[in-house]
Formats: C-alpha cells, structure tokens, sequence
C-alpha cells in the first residue's frame, strides 16, 4: 500500500483515509475506545486511580497471555482477569486509599505471572509486541465489534451511575450519608473501567493503554470545572489524539500508539502551560486572591 | 530472555545442597549473576524503604518502565544503555519533581509521563529496527559481564551511601514534612533527590535485572518489612535481607527450572507479603479477643 500525499485539503485526505478497510476499522475502534477511555478516564483522574488502571492494563497483559496459553481467545483473557482485578480492587478499595503499596503488591504479582505465561507461550515475538503496543492497523471487522459491543454496555452502566458516582467521589461520606450505595457504585465503576482497558489495550497497546484514560481526563480538568462539560471536554481530546494520530501514522512510517501517546502528554503539557499562564497573569494585578495553585 | 536451564546442558539436581552450589558457582556467569544480583537487591533494598514510606510505588514503576525508552534509545543514539537509561530515568524524575510539586494529584504526573516516555521508547524500538522488546522488559542476568558487574556494584555503594548521608533528613522529611520543614530541613530538595536516587537505582537495575524485576526489587522487600517492624533501621536491614534471599533463590531455581528468576522473585516476594500480613490480622485478632477463661 502506498498512500498518496496530505494535501492539506482536510476533505480529501479523509476520502484517502477512508478508502482502505483497515483505516475504516482502525478509525471505528479507535474513536468507540476513545469515547468510552475519555468518559471513564475522568473518572480515574477524580478517585485518584491512575496507579490502579496502570496495574489493570498489566493484569490484563498477564490475562491476554494466560488466555492464548490454554487456548482462548486473548480478548476473552483480557476482559476476564481484568474484571476478576476489578471487583478484587472494589473490594479493597476502602483501605487503598493512600496505601498505594497494597497495589504495588498486585502488580508485582501480575507481572510475574504476566512473565510466566509469556515463557510458556513460545511463539511469543509478534503477538506479545501487539499486545503490548497495539495492532490496530491490523484490527478486523469482528475486532471492531467485540470494542463497540462491549464499549455500548460500558456507556449505558456509566450512564446509568454518573450522578451517583460523580457524588461519591466529590465527597464519599455525604454520599454515604444520603444513601449512596458507595461499594457498590465503585465496584461497578472498576468494572467499567475494565472495560475500558480492554478496549484501550486492543487499540494501543497494554503498555501505552493509561495513556488513553488518564490524559484526556487529566487534561480537560485543567480546562473547566464543570462535570459535564470536563466529561465532554476529555472525550473529545481522546477523540481528537486518536484519529489524528491515525492519520498521522497512515502517512508516517511510525507506529499509530506513538503518535496517539505523544499527543496525549503533549496535549496534557500544553494545558499545563496554559493554566499556569493563566494564573500569573491573574496574580500580577494582585487585586484579588490568589487561586489554590495546584500542583 | 534469561532462561539457564534451557541454555545448559547441566546436570539435574542431586538433592546433595553442597555439591548443587558447587555446580551451580563452577560457570562465571552464575558468580556473575549473583554479585549483580546481589548488589541491585541492597540498593533496591535501602531505596525501597523510602519508596514503600513515600507512597511512591507508582513512581518507582514508572521510572523502572521508562528504563525501556532509555534502553531503545540508547541504542538509537549508539551509546552505553547505561547512559540512555541514566538520561531517561533522570529526565523523568525531574519532570514528575517538577509537574507535581505535592502528593496530591502526582499520580496522574506520574501516568502521564510515564506513557509519553513509553511512547517514545517504542518510536526508538522501530528507529532501531532490533524489533525485540522483550530482553529489555526482563532483562539479561546471564549476559551480565565482569565489567558491568563492576558498574553495578560501584553505582550501588554510592547510592547506599549518599542515602547513608542523607538518611536523617530523608527520614524526618518523609514521616512529617511540616516537622521537617519547621526545622530547617529542605524538604523539596529532599523529595527531588529521592526521585532522583530513584531513578539512578532503576537505571542501573534494569539492564541487569530488567524493567519487571527491578520494581518487585523496589516495593515487595520494603513493603514486607515494613509490616514486620516500625524502627527504620531494623526496616531497612530486613529488607535488604529479603531481597537478598529472593534473588539468591530465584537465581539458583531458575539454573535448574526453564523459567526466568523473576517469576520466582516476584511469585516468593508476593506470597511472603501474604503471609506476614495474614499473620499480623491473625494476631491482632487475637490481640483484640476477650481472653478466654484458662480450660479448669
């Protein structure tokens, strides 16, 4: 395959884009992961569980290469372990809290036993580089709808505990004072969350997956302080880092989670400096006080 | 990928420990291994008390998976995988220093950097076109030279030391910070340089021991020991012994088991910390039982 130039005529390269199968099926998983990965990433940024995806996407490394070593499907492996973590972690949750050696423990265990079935499973050099970076350029029709299925029953179980949960983790205690169920709404949350590694290991990778869920989110809270509109903000960064990043890897001989990862952090860096330039100029005027600088 | 068994045809196990050791000392690259080993399991050991204190398990996993950019990218760059690794890891504990400036809210710094620096570790995978991904992520302890055995051993003395130096302010800074600050202590130089004695500890375990096994290293002693005792020297002491035992016994099972040492290391460490945590909830279970009339 050799595709032709960009053009800067933004129609154009789309129609380019779009021409091949497997842009179309990359650009349909990508965006479907990106939306759900946005949504839930704002979510992780709140509750403080970056520490916790990270070791999700591991466990579901170890899940995927455990699956292919007994003769399952790597997706049915992944989605497997990682909801069996979930509830695991749902259950531990209210004395993780600050103890973020307890999820250190889990990692250290899922990385050996990620390790371990990489060693049984020989023929490991291609299929271990996918999952650990992603193969979405290589995705096929069926691929695409396992990640819409089961990013359509993700959504609908957010939809269905966002204000409780958007309650329960501004302030977990009034919360449970008003008759939240708060276990249970966070252990329904992890299991989204699972859902969402899945979907963002397929995509990028089970080493470059976080990227997708906590980016967006962190970046868009530096950006507004309105739930919904922070909700809305992250899921159309992750879009928007996805499909370019798509798009920049059809016409760049570099792999499509670089890009997708790069512009992430990047995306993240230039809020960064935006909001710090923000409150300098806010503050040399000194007329009213300082905002709590965050840090 | 260290697997020695697989490499050797040596002989199976006699159940005779005297004559096993003598076997398994007679080939260089095991003394080689466990010198090595040995070495990173203290350094870890003494890092990983203020680690598992901190709460910076997830910047020690970080900055032990950034190892994989500076590897890759050493490799680009044609230089010593020491100094892309040295590069890196310190780059990546100056920005997470620099984005997060308090505890709250640095996991996210953390993620972020961690990710784009993966990112990049991948672009240099392919600008380097050794297409392996894997000896770097478990790391190479049969390959180890006599003269990286030497880097090791130096680089982890200094280590120990400087943390030998610093301990009292390090300490005070990391229980209180507002104790620590009211008596003259720098508490953000303190919290820069533990980042940084971070980064230099991963950056010298990872090519020997790799990305997987230098955290296990980091965390699993300490977070053991810790739960054992609360005097930071005797903390300290049980773990480095832990990790020194783990890596002796993963290194000397995996001569003879087609496996690499850090499935033993990290299988052991884990199932060790279950057990004293189980045996701490036991006893203060018990503690806290109403005593029961001595049996007439």
């Amino acid at each position: 395959m050799v595709p032709s130039h960009v053009t800067w005529n933004l129609v154009d390269d789309w129609q380019q884009l779009v021409q091949y199968d497997f842009m179309r099926h990359a650009l349909l998983a990508g965006g479907i992961a990106a939306v759900l990965c946005g949504a839930v990433g704002c979510f992780v940024v709140l509750r403080g569980l970056s520490f916790a995806t990270d070791t999700l996407t591991h466990v579901g490394f170890a899940g995927a290469s455990g699956a292919v070593v007994i003769g399952l499907s790597p997706v049915a492996g992944l989605l497997g372990l990682t909801a069996l973590m979930a509830v695991a972690l749902g259950a531990l949750e209210q004395r993780l809290r600050g103890r973020d050696v307890v999820i250190g423990m889990i990692l250290v265990l899922t990385l050996g036993l990620g390790l371990f079935f990489l060693r049984l499973y020989r023929g490991y050099s291609n299929e271990t580089y996918a999952l650990l970076f992603g193969s979405i350029l290589a995705l096929s029709l069926r691929d695409v709808a396992v990640v819409a299925v089961g990013a359509v029953i993700a959504l609908a179980a957010l939809a269905a505990i966002f204000r409780p949960l958007l309650f329960a983790s501004l302030d977990e205690q009034l919360a449970e004072a008003r008759g939240v169920p708060v276990r249970a709404v966070a252990t329904a949350f992890l299991l989204v969350l699972a859902v969402a590694v899945t979907a963002a290991t397929q995509v990028i990778g089970a080493l470059l997956a976080v990227a997708l869920l906590i980016a967006p989110g962190a970046t868009a809270q530096r950006l507004t302080t309105r739930p919904v509109t922070w909700l809305l903000l992250s899921v159309a960064i992750a879009l928007g880092v996805t499909w370019t990043g798509l798009a920049l890897a059809f016409w760049q001989p570099y792999p499509a989670s670089f890009f997708i990862t790069s512009l992430s952090t990047l995306t993240y860096l230039a809020a960064r400096l935006v909001t710090a330039g923000a409150v300098l100029s806010r503050l040399r005027p000194a007329t009213r006080p300082a905002p709590a600088a965050e840090g | 990928m260290p697997c020695i068994a697989s490499t050797l045809t040596n002989a199976p196990l006699s159940w005779n420990p005297v004559d096993d050791l003598n076997q398994l000392f007679t080939y260089p690259f095991m003394r080689s291994a466990y010198l090595a080993g040995t070495a990173t399991a203290i350094v870890a050991g003494v890092v990983g008390y203020f680690v598992v204190l901190r709460g910076l398990s997830f910047a020690g996993h970080s900055l032990s998976l950034m190892g994989f950019a500076g590897a890759t990218g050493a490799r680009v760059a044609g230089v010593d995988p020491l100094v892309g690794l040295l590069v890196v890891d310190g780059a990546g504990a100056l920005l997470i220093g620099a984005l997060a400036r308090r505890p709250r809210g640095r996991d996210v710094v953390v993620g972020i950097v961690l990710t784009g620096t993966l990112g990049l570790g991948l672009l240099f995978l392919r600008l380097s076109r050794a297409g392996e991904a894997l000896p770097v992520l478990v790391g190479d302890v049969l390959g180890i030279s006599a003269a990286e055995v030497t880097i090791v051993e130096v680089a982890a003395a200094m280590i120990v030391v400087l943390v030998a130096v610093a301990f009292r302010p390090l300490l005070l800074s990391s229980l209180d910070e507002e104790v620590a600050e009211a008596r003259g202590v720098p508490t953000r130089a303190m919290s820069l340089l533990l980042l940084l004695l971070l980064a230099a500890t991963t950056a010298v375990a990872t090519p020997i021991v790799g990305v997987l096994l230098t955290f296990s290293l980091l965390v699993a002693p300490a977070a053991t020991a810790s739960l054992i005792s609360g005097r930071p020297p005797l903390v300290v002491g049980l773990s480095i012994a832990l990790g020194v035992l783990y890596i002796w016994i993963g290194l000397g099972v995996s001569y003879w088991v087609d496996m690499p040492p850090s499935v033993f290391v990290t299988a052991m460490a884990f199932a060790v910390y279950v057990g004293v945590r189980t045996a701490g909830t036991l006893a203060a279970w018990r503690a806290a039982a109403p005593s029961r009339p001595p049996a007439a």
